[in-house]
């Protein structure tokens, strides 16, 4: 199998997010970037049938903050080979901006091809204008299909059993042809922890590749026009219960008493 | 003349989703706006009837296709991108949710056109469509304007009452069309595969102690097991809770899992992102702890506090028992 894991920073919402001063964007000195959550399943997943199956796996990603830890801990994780595509000085890109370049720099080769699954989170929190995962398969021609929590693939039958979530608990089973482009919305066990000391031993002895940019043919069409940003409003918040953990969690118990729920 | 707003109307295993009337009523303002009208695109494979249940849009798009049984992305998106190739609308709203996701990427990839995801409301300013967007998990909101039209909207759940959408009326025309989709497709429905029953049903509780990320590992699990024990609940979870295996699938609330509306819903750690708030956000009394006090679950909770979960729990149990005696 040859696996080809798209990787993807976002804003770490876990720290505070700041409005840049022009109000359409955020503040890029303030965010701390992170690895895309569901992109970290889909590297797991990659893993997991990589040590399964065999073959070679690939990260590919574009330049941003914190994107050589991300993919010096895919390497370290087990990855072969990490790519990196040098974008210049574009700040922040769109999803849509994005898919394009990374489904350039696959189909201009890199020794990317043949690859038989291409896969990547099922969606980030800021995919505004387009999810990765559909805008790669429609660039390259290859099916797609998403919130997929299990991958079987059958090498000799060029087919992938996938397994994908409907509401309320129910899935789905699809057989799909290969190459396919797959969104993973969960591995099938937790994302492994790598010890920072293998992520540094990967610094010293292995290397990221980098990879000019290609010019896209529409120059990465923006669609889509951020005209304002902003936290939500405070309307309708709740009701917040001050005091020490002790006075909050007495005051809480009275209101539910008062409801007769305790 | 503007063109018309279109609603991808999604139905599932038999059933029009609550979506499909959120986003219709949604629709019908932004056209009414745009001075245009509001039209229903069923697409699916013997499903027909359901056209009836769609009288809130002045037309129903119906297609019947074999490939069309089930939502496939691919060939969902090359039907919708056929039909607006003939009828050029305005904007093509899509669901968000696990039955649709991924149509209304492939569909502005397909046109070159906008698109626009996390919206939950739509406005025609200037003459021009302008979309409110969640980013960030609910943790930012934006005004994004198209800049090419159609624009695709990816319209996520609470938009709009699902009651404003509905129509005892049936709709005024129901256009049968046909599109035009190949023998073969590279992915094939197999099955569904229902849930295990769980040993509870959330569903039916009247007080759910709910935990999130935050409560940190799966021992601390117990103590949210003893407050449910002292107020009569049970415990369920936000989704990586269920990924990390400390509570199993049933438990799980939100888009993937169960929709619930409990008379108190105790939201621990857990940050309020629109997936998971979509499964509660109907309950009688939420009250939500979480340290940051940014994180987005206190703009639905009605009580909040930013004491640390683990803190917080043990306090709340032993006045809870005080309380029961
Ligand atoms: C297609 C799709 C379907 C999905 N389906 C679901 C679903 O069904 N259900 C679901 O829940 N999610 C679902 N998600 C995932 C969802 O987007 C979020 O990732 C998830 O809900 C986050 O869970 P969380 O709030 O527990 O974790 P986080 O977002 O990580 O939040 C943890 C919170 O805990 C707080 N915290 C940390 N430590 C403490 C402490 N000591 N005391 C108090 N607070 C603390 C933090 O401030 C933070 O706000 C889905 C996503 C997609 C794309």
């Amino acid at each position: 199998m040859n696996l080809l894991v798209l990787l993807k920073m976002v804003p770490d919402v876990v720290e505070e997010l700041e409005i840049a001063s022009d109000g359409a964007g955020l503040d890029m000195d303030v965010a701390r970037m992170a690895l895309s959550e569901s992109d970290d399943h889909a590297l797991e997943q990659a893993l997991l049938l990589k040590e399964r199956m065999g073959g070679t796996l690939a990260v590919l990603a574009v330049d941003a903050a914190e994107v050589d830890d991300a993919l010096f801990t895919a390497l370290a994780k087990g990855a072969d080979r990490a790519l990196k595509v040098d974008a210049g000085e574009v700040a922040q890109l769109g999803t849509r901006a994005l898919a394009d370049l990374l489904s350039q720099v696959i189909a201009d080769g890199h020794n990317l091809l043949p690859v038989d699954l291409i896969l990547t989170g099922t969606q980030a929190i800021d995919d505004l204008d387009g999810l990765m995962a559909p805008l790669v398969a429609h660039q390259l021609g290859l099916p797609y299909i998403a919130i997929v929590i299990q991958v079987t693939p059958d090498p000799a039958r060029r087919v992938a059993s996938v397994v994908k979530e409907y509401p309320g608990g129910v899935r789905g089973r699809f057989e799909i042809d290969l190459p396919a482009v797959v969104g993973i919305q969960s591995a099938e066990r937790p994302p492994r922890y790598v010890p920072v000391a293998k992520v540094r031993a990967a610094m010293k002895t292995q290397r990221i590749e980098t990879v000019q940019a290609p010019t896209l043919a529409d120059g990465g069409t923006v669609l889509a026009e951020v005209k304002s940003m902003s936290k939500p409003e405070e309307t309708g918040r709740a009701e917040m219960i001050e005091g020490t953990p002790e006075a909050a969690s007495a005051r809480l118990c009275g209101i539910l008493a008062e409801r007769g729920l305790v | 003349m503007p063109g018309n707003i279109w609603v991808l109307a999604e139905h599932w295993r038999g059933k029009v989703s609550e979506i499909t009337f959120e986003a219709l009523a949604l629709g019908r303002d932004v056209a009414d706006q745009l001075g245009s009208k509001v039209e229903a695109v069923l697409l699916g494979h013997g499903v027909k009837d359901l056209a009836s249940q769609l009288g809130a849009a002045a037309r129903v798009i119906s297609t019947d296709h074999e490939a069309l049984a089930e939502v496939v992305p691919e060939v969902y998106a090359e039907a919708l991108a056929q039909l607006a190739r003939r009828e050029r609308p305005a904007a093509v709203l899509t669901p968000l949710s696990n039955v649709t996701l991924g149509v209304g990427t492939l569909l502005a990839a397909k046109l070159g056109a906008s698109a626009i995801n996390f919206c939950k409301n739509v406005r025609v300013v200037d003459g021009k469509i302008e979309a409110h967007a969640v980013l960030y998990g609910g943790k930012i909101e934006t005004k994004v304007a198209a800049a090419a039209e159609p624009v695709v909207l990816g319209i996520g759940p609470g938009a709009r009452l699902a009651d404003a959408g509905r129509s005892a009326e049936p709709p005024a025309v129901v256009d049968e069309v046909t599109v035009d989709l190949p023998e073969a497709q590279p992915i094939r429905f197999k099955e569904f595969i229902e849930p295990e029953a769980g040993e509870v049903d959330v569903t039916q509780q009247d007080v759910l102690v709910a935990v999130g990320r935050g409560i940190g590992s799966r021992d601390n699990i117990a103590l949210a097991e003893e407050l449910a024990a002292a107020l009569g609940g049970v415990v369920c979870g936000s989704r990586p809770v269920i990924d990390q295996g400390w509570l199993p699938p049933s438990r799980q609330i939100g888009k993937s899992g169960m929709q619930v509306k409990p008379r108190l819903y105790l939201a621990l750690g857990i940050s309020g992102a629109p997936e998971h708030v979509e499964g509660m956000r109907g309950a009688e009394l939420i009250v939500a702890v979480n340290t940051d006090p940014a994180a987005p679950i206190f703009n639905v909770a009605h009580y909040g506090t930013t004491a640390d979960v683990l803190e917080f729990l043990p306090l709340l149990t032993e006045q809870a028992k005080a309380l029961r005696g």
